[in-house]
């Protein structure tokens, strides 16, 4: 990059050589010419006026005083010196303008404004590689709760997109490729703020090319990849990188989940959502024969999710190979009612449209909705786009690619444990998720609560840690208690604690805190700022685990003054 | 032979020689420094300067520093002298063309070091 400055400074010699060369003959030329004084005494032209004459004209401002009357040989002279000097500006502010306007120029301002931009974020960040549905969800999550992040997509128009954007942080963006390590470190993959990066393309062998990168020139830091293939996550598994999602795996986790237990469906949507989006209510998918429209990627997914419970499917695919996959397969679109029927429509309990086309998928809908209107109808959606005609054919259950896998990163990102809790879940039954997912919903109304984690140390809960070491016995309920009264029990529920390799779901508010717990909360945004506030300081601490307020100095001298005059004036 | 080299070179060194016939003669006499002499000096470092503009390496980000520097005396120089000649209008008394001259001896110097570094450049290329 810096590469272009040298070559537009080369470039820009032949005009300024003109520029100084025209200037130079005309100054001289009026310098040399004999001149008078308007009365005929011959008086000389100093540098300095020819100097002055020769700006003005050379610019063609034209200003026209002159420090004497011209002669005629003046005259002369001055009109040569308007072609010589008005050409060679004109020549070189022309190359100068084009230069400017080139596309490359453009792009070395466009990509310094964005360095400079990244280098200003004096807190931790997250570097987006790729901006689609997925990234554009993660990104406004990311901003809502005040995190900061920085996007790079090969696409100018995302980008643009990102611009328009009504974030409430400022969040720079580049058109460049994500794959190259030099694009990574110009988003600041090398800044100590950059808390991780998150390979979130289209491209599984872009996504590959990132986290190779990102692993190799900072191997601590945080990296979440996109896979669209196993074969992709096997590989990225082995380099090491932390979360890796596939999003048709994490279609059959979903549906998997909604069929065991509506309830269990309903914390994993509660839980792995970007906030500030409605909660989701609790599916109950039944458990009769399913037709699987589509048999891609995404249809043998929820094909296998359905199978592992045990429940028959009739897959309809256009493609031949595909369907003969499956004995009793129908070819087709699934779109037409014929191949509705041949697959029983009419004593199917299910079905999903899961092509990779949002309007075939749709028409599948309506016309499966047509010849059996008891249907439980699972959509696929591909494009965010598309959000308000799938709100109107109001399928019971809508799984959207970038919707759910940005809820999934988000989850890794803010509380990593989300996933543990969500392994551990899946093994109690409906009564237990049920009893939790109506408790959550009660402390976080309609909208998704927070969830967040504590990390019991010296670094993260100096307040805690400092009293344990006075030997204090401090309880979870103690964390959870309201800052300002200390009766009060902040909105929150502890879901999980991890001691050591020990799990705990659920824990008991009467358990003492060790060193070293993780504690994964959730709750609503306000009891989240409360704990960090008690954790973070002391006197706030003290007042709730021990009910005496902790003055300041000042306020403290200020009461007992006041407590004397008092006692005084008795 | 490069001609592109010859012309680098041609201006460098005639930068210096310039600049240099300038500077010699007694330090505050009018008659020993030619204000014709002292326009050129300017004219070439100018295009000296722009000739060295957009060299990536080490010896061309110094060349370039020496040559801002002689600029940068010489155009002072030339607003002493404006100055005095059209603002306070004290002519060139001894002491304006001492400061003159002496703004244009560090110009030189200035230069010498640049024509050094072209010359070991050269020797330096050859061996």
């Amino acid at each position: 990059m810096i590469n272009i400055v040298f070559l537009l400074l080369r470039r820009l010699q032949g005009p300024l050589i003109t520029l100084i060369l025209t200037y130079a003959i005309a100054v001289l030329g009026f310098v040399l010419i004999p001149s008078t004084d308007g009365q005929g005494h011959p008086a000389p032209m100093s540098f300095f006026h020819a100097f002055y004459i020769v700006s003005y004209t050379a610019t063609t401002i034209g200003f026209g005083e002159l420090p004497n009357l011209f002669t005629d040989a003046q005259r002369m002279w001055i009109t040569f010196v308007i072609y010589l000097t008005v050409i060679g500006w004109m020549y070189s502010i022309g190359t100068i303008l084009t230069l400017v306007q080139e596309q490359s120029f453009k792009k070395m301002v466009r990509a310094l404004t964005f360095r400079r931009s990244v280098s200003r974020i004096v807190e931790p960040f997250y570097l987006v590689c790729g901006y689609g549905d997925t990234g554009r969800a993660l990104v406004q999550g990311l901003t809502q709760t005040g995190r900061r992040a920085v996007v790079i997509d090969q696409n100018a128009d995302r980008i643009n997109a990102l611009a328009l954007e009504d974030l409430d942080i400022k969040v720079p963006g580049l058109t460049a490729d994500a794959g190259k390590p030099d694009t990574l470190i110009l988003a600041g993959l090398q800044s100590p703020y950059c808390a991780g990066v998150l390979a979130l393309t289209e491209n599984d062998q872009i996504n590959m090319q990132i986290s190779i990168s990102a692993k190799l020139l900072r191997p601590e830091l945080l990296i979440v990849s996109r896979a669209q293939t196993s074969a992709t996550a096997a590989n990225l598994a082995s380099l090491g990188i932390d979360y890796i999602f596939n999003p048709f795996t994490l279609f059959s986790r979903i549906l998997s989940h909604a069929l065991h237990s509506p309830s269990l469906y309903a914390l994993d949507e509660t839980l792995t959502s970007v906030p500030h989006e409605h909660c989701s209510a609790p599916v109950d998918p039944p458990r009769g024969r399913w037709i699987v429209c589509g048999f891609g990627r995404f249809g043998q997914a929820l094909f296998e999710a359905l199978s592992g419970e045990g429940i028959t499917c009739t897959v309809v695919e256009t493609d031949p190979k595909l369907a003969t996959c499956i004995p009793g397969s129908v070819i087709g679109r699934g779109s037409e009612a014929e191949v509705l029927l041949k697959a029983g429509i009419g004593e199917a309990s299910g079905i999903i449209a899961g092509t990779d086309n949002d309007t075939n998928n749709l028409s599948i809908i309506i016309t499966a909705r047509r010849l059996n209107p008891t249907l439980f109808v699972i959509a696929r959606q591909n494009h965010r786009d598309n959000d308000a005609i799938f709100e109107a054919a109001h399928p019971q259950l809508v799984l959207q690619n970038g919707r759910i896998l940005a809820g999934e990163v988000y989850a890794a990102i803010t509380s990593p444990l989300v996933v543990d809790f969500l392994r551990l879940a899946g093994q109690e039954d409906e009564l237990w998720a049920r009893t939790l997912h109506t408790r959550i919903r009660a402390i976080a109304g309609e909208f998704n609560p927070a969830s967040w984690v504590v990390d019991v140390c010296e670094k993260s809960t100096p307040t805690v840690s400092d009293q344990m070491k006075t030997g204090a016995h401090i309880t979870l309920a103690d964390l959870q208690r309201d800052p300002l009264t200390r009766e009060i029990c902040t909105s929150s529920i502890a879901l999980l604690r991890k001691r050591g390799r020990d799990y705990q779901l659920l824990p008991n508010p009467s358990d003492v805190l060790a060193h070293g717990d993780l504690i994964l909360f959730c709750g609503d945004r306000t009891a989240a700022r409360h704990m960090h506030w008690l954790t973070h300081n002391h006197n706030t601490f003290r007042y709730v685990y021990t009910g005496e307020e902790v003055q300041s100095r000042l306020m403290s001298l200020f009461v007992r003054g006041k407590q004397r005059k008092e006692t005084r004036t008795e | 032979m490069n001609l592109e080299k010859v012309i680098f070179a041609f201006f460098i060194l005639m930068a210096l020689t310039l600049n240099f016939g300038f500077f010699y003669g007694d330090i505050d006499n009018p008659a020993h420094h030619n204000i014709y002499e002292f326009f050129g000096a300017i004219v070439v470092n100018l295009v000296a300067t722009v000739l060295k503009l957009g060299d990536r390496s080490h010896l061309g980000a110094v060349l370039l520093a020496t040559s801002l520097v002689a600029l940068s005396q010489l155009i002072a120089g030339a607003f002493v002298w404006g100055i005095a000649e059209h603002v306070t209008m004290v002519g060139l008394t001894p002491h304006v063309m001492a400061s003159i001259v002496s703004l244009s001896a560090g110009a030189v110097l200035a230069n010498v070091v640049s024509v050094v570094l072209l010359v070991s450049d050269t020797l330096m290329g050859r061996r």
